[in-house]
């Protein structure tokens, strides 16, 4: 089912926990709600569900406002951070806990839970409890109780936070893999970047309880709206110059901004990907100094000072890393294959363009 | 034998030995001279009429008291931990006072609020209750003196239960009353028991306090241990010992009943002599096994 946020806002005391935040979960998506910790998307995932009341705004599931709902009527799938398991019930008991509440059979109970037991790989468990079970398994039982009574959609606290890193990447591939199977309306919260990038169809990012943007991982990855966004997700250099004769100067280097006026002062982000390091003082404009050379396992990330001494991280492949003999301390030549100009934050110096949109640079300085 | 191994062993002596020496060892002694006169004895001991009265006396206020006590202490409890208002450390130290009071003055506070000088105690006796002498002033006193046990037992289980437990139980469509029968109260049912168990034990072998509050009247409001203490006082040792095990007994299955009760399920004793300690649960897992897809 489709849930829908319009101007949802929740204030606690004096502070904000969720400023005015709309957004749209279409029918049978996985989205992810990333941010940092104390962002506000819990509060959000809470609200939606009908564990907080908002301050204003309306919610929506399914076309038909529940602001007026309570919790147990919003027929809510809800899995908690901590699993939350009741400890003095089975695995069975605890699947089979929102299916006494409404009164189903026992016969049909009793198939639905073997039915998710099945689904969740949890065979033969059923008589256990959740403290002789494993992290992964009692997160499977917890999403198990949460599914049982066919909810309308799917709501999930930072599912995998609590498991240790295999684990984890084993449990987002079968995340998948449910879902696509049920395909049930689903959100989760995280605040791991790779993750909401890998599990999601589509991500919101969060930050200080602001929508900052939602779009396809590689829309938020390669089009970030806001030099949060930027920052926030995978790696960026970003830096800062005044617009001269169509051109933002930093330091040395030029970056075109055709449209902007002279004088302004504007942040020119790109990818470490994006920066060109050679040996060769003359393959590239740009002179720096090679300071540190990074093993990332699937590539090399390179830092390099310029002779103004701005400080950039490169990211090259293993192939391409062998081709050269880089030694630290090295002069070294570069050059930026692609930038973008970042959208001004409000509040910045006052433009006649558009803020918030962002401006492809395909030229080399 | 390893050296840590011999510690081990030394230390696991010293403390069932200490167990044997300060309880067992009396106990023993006890049982010992109370079927030294013959099965028969005992019997007759305890048929005695007003034996017996004692002791069902003693058995039904005890109940009522800890009945009470469950309802109350876990509400209180409940409050304690759950909210936050002005003075709340000050009601949390003061439910450790029965603890601290020697139970004769605990009854002569008791006797002062409700003698038929004090203001509630005139106006409960007109409304036709007399609480001194009488078995509401057993019950007040048992009260009393095993307040602390429930709220005490029941406290740190429910700061131990998460709040996400419940929330859980919302989001399934359980309403709060359901929620609180079949989530909050099974889950602290282990520290409730306990404080329960307590109460009932500790209310079966009040003294001090009683007799201030209730006196010594034989069939009316004489208990078990003010009994025993009247057959010592008029030379009958016999009968006393013989009234004191039957309370014992009853003690004792009931703290059996407990440590049963409240173990976790799938749980198993302790062993006296282990030598290593074995993995018990599976616990392992390699998350998702694939091939169910």
């Amino acid at each position: 089912m489709k849930i829908e946020v319009r101007g949802l806002t929740k204030k606690f005391g004096s502070g904000t926990a969720v400023g005015n935040v709309s957004f749209v979960v279409n029918e049978g998506e996985l989205l992810g709600l990333l941010g940092p910790s104390g962002s506000g998307k819990t509060t959000v995932l809470r609200l939606i569900a009908g564990l907080e009341v908002p301050t204003s705004g309306d919610i929506f599931i399914d076309g038909k406002r529940v602001n007026d709902l309570t919790v147990q009527e919003r027929n809510i799938g809800f899995v908690f951070q901590h699993y939350a398991l009741f400890k003095h019930l089975t695995v069975f008991d605890n699947i089979a806990f929102g299916l006494k509440i409404k009164k189903w059979n026992r016969h049909d109970i009793e198939q639905r839970v073997l039915e998710l037991l099945a689904l969740m790989s949890l065979d033969g468990l059923g008589r256990r409890y959740p403290h002789q079970l494993s992290g992964g398994q009692r997160q499977r039982v917890a999403i198990a109780r949460a599914l049982a009574p066919r909810p309308s959609v799917l709501l999930m606290d930072e599912p995998f936070g609590a498991v240790d890193a295999k684990v984890r990447q084993e449990l987002r591939e079968w995340l998948i893999r449910l879902h696509t199977d049920l395909n049930v309306t689903s959100l989760f919260v995280t605040h791991d970047q790779e993750e909401a990038m890998e599990v999601s169809g589509r991500i919101i990012v969060f930050s200080k309880g602001k929508l900052e943007q939602a779009g396809s991982p590689a829309d938020v990855y390669e089009e970030p709206a806001t030099e949060f966004v930027a920052r926030f997700i995978g790696s960026m250099n970003i830096v800062e110059g005044i617009v001269r004769r169509g051109q933002v100067q930093v330091g040395s280097l030029e970056f075109p901004a055709p449209g902007f006026s002279d004088g302004q002062k504007l942040q020119v982000g790109f990818r470490p990907y994006y920066v060109k390091v050679a040996e060769d003082a003359t393959r590239y404009r740009q002179q720096a100094k090679l300071r540190h050379v990074y093993f990332l396992g699937v590539a090399y990330r390179l830092e390099i000072e310029t002779a103004d001494g701005l400080v950039l991280r490169s990211r090259m492949n293993k192939e391409e890393f062998r081709r050269y003999r880089f030694v630290v301390g090295q002069a070294v030549s570069f050059a930026v294959t692609h930038f973008r100009i970042l959208p001004q934050e409000s509040g910045g110096p006052s433009t006649d363009i558009e803020a918030g949109k962002p401006i492809p640079g395909p030229l080399t300085p | 034998m390893t050296s840590h191994m011999l510690l081990s062993l030394a230390l696991r002596s010293a403390a069932v030995g200490y167990v044997l020496l300060l309880i067992f060892l009396p106990l023993a002694a006890l049982g010992q001279q109370s079927v030294a006169a013959g099965w028969d004895r005992f019997i007759q001991d305890l048929s005695a009429p007003q034996a017996a009265a004692a002791l069902w006396l003693t058995v039904e206020t005890a109940a009522i008291a800890t009945a009470i006590n469950a309802v109350f202490g876990t509400l209180s409890a409940l409050v304690l931990v759950r909210y936050e208002f002005p003075g709340r450390w000050l009601l949390n130290a003061l439910v450790d006072l029965p603890f601290a009071i020697p139970t004769l003055v605990a009854g002569l506070m008791i006797a002062a609020i409700y003698g038929p000088t004090s203001v509630i105690g005139t106006w409960l006796q007109q409304g036709g209750l007399t609480v001194l002498y009488n078995q509401p002033g057993i019950i007040l006193a048992m009260l009393f003196v095993t307040m602390p046990f429930t709220i005490r037992s029941l406290q740190p289980v429910l700061m131990g239960l998460e709040r996400d437990q419940e929330e859980a139980a919302f989001t399934l469509g359980a309403s709060p009353w359901m929620t609180f029968w079949k989530v909050t109260v099974p889950s602290v049912l282990p520290g409730l028991l306990t404080g329960v168990f307590l109460t009932f034990v500790r209310a079966l072998g009040e003294f001090g306090s009683i007799v201030i509050v209730a006196g010594n009247i034989p069939m009316k409001t004489q208990v078990a241990s003010v009994y025993v203490y009247g057959e010592i006082e008029s030379y009958n040792p016999q009968a006393a010992t013989s009234v004191s095990v039957l309370i014992l007994l009853i003690s004792f299955v009931v703290l059996l009943l407990l440590e049963r009760l409240t173990r976790r399920p799938g749980e198993r004793l302790p062993q006296l002599f282990r030598w290593s300690s074995r993995n018990e649960q599976p616990g392992q897992d390699s998350a998702v096994p694939t091939a169910a897809h």
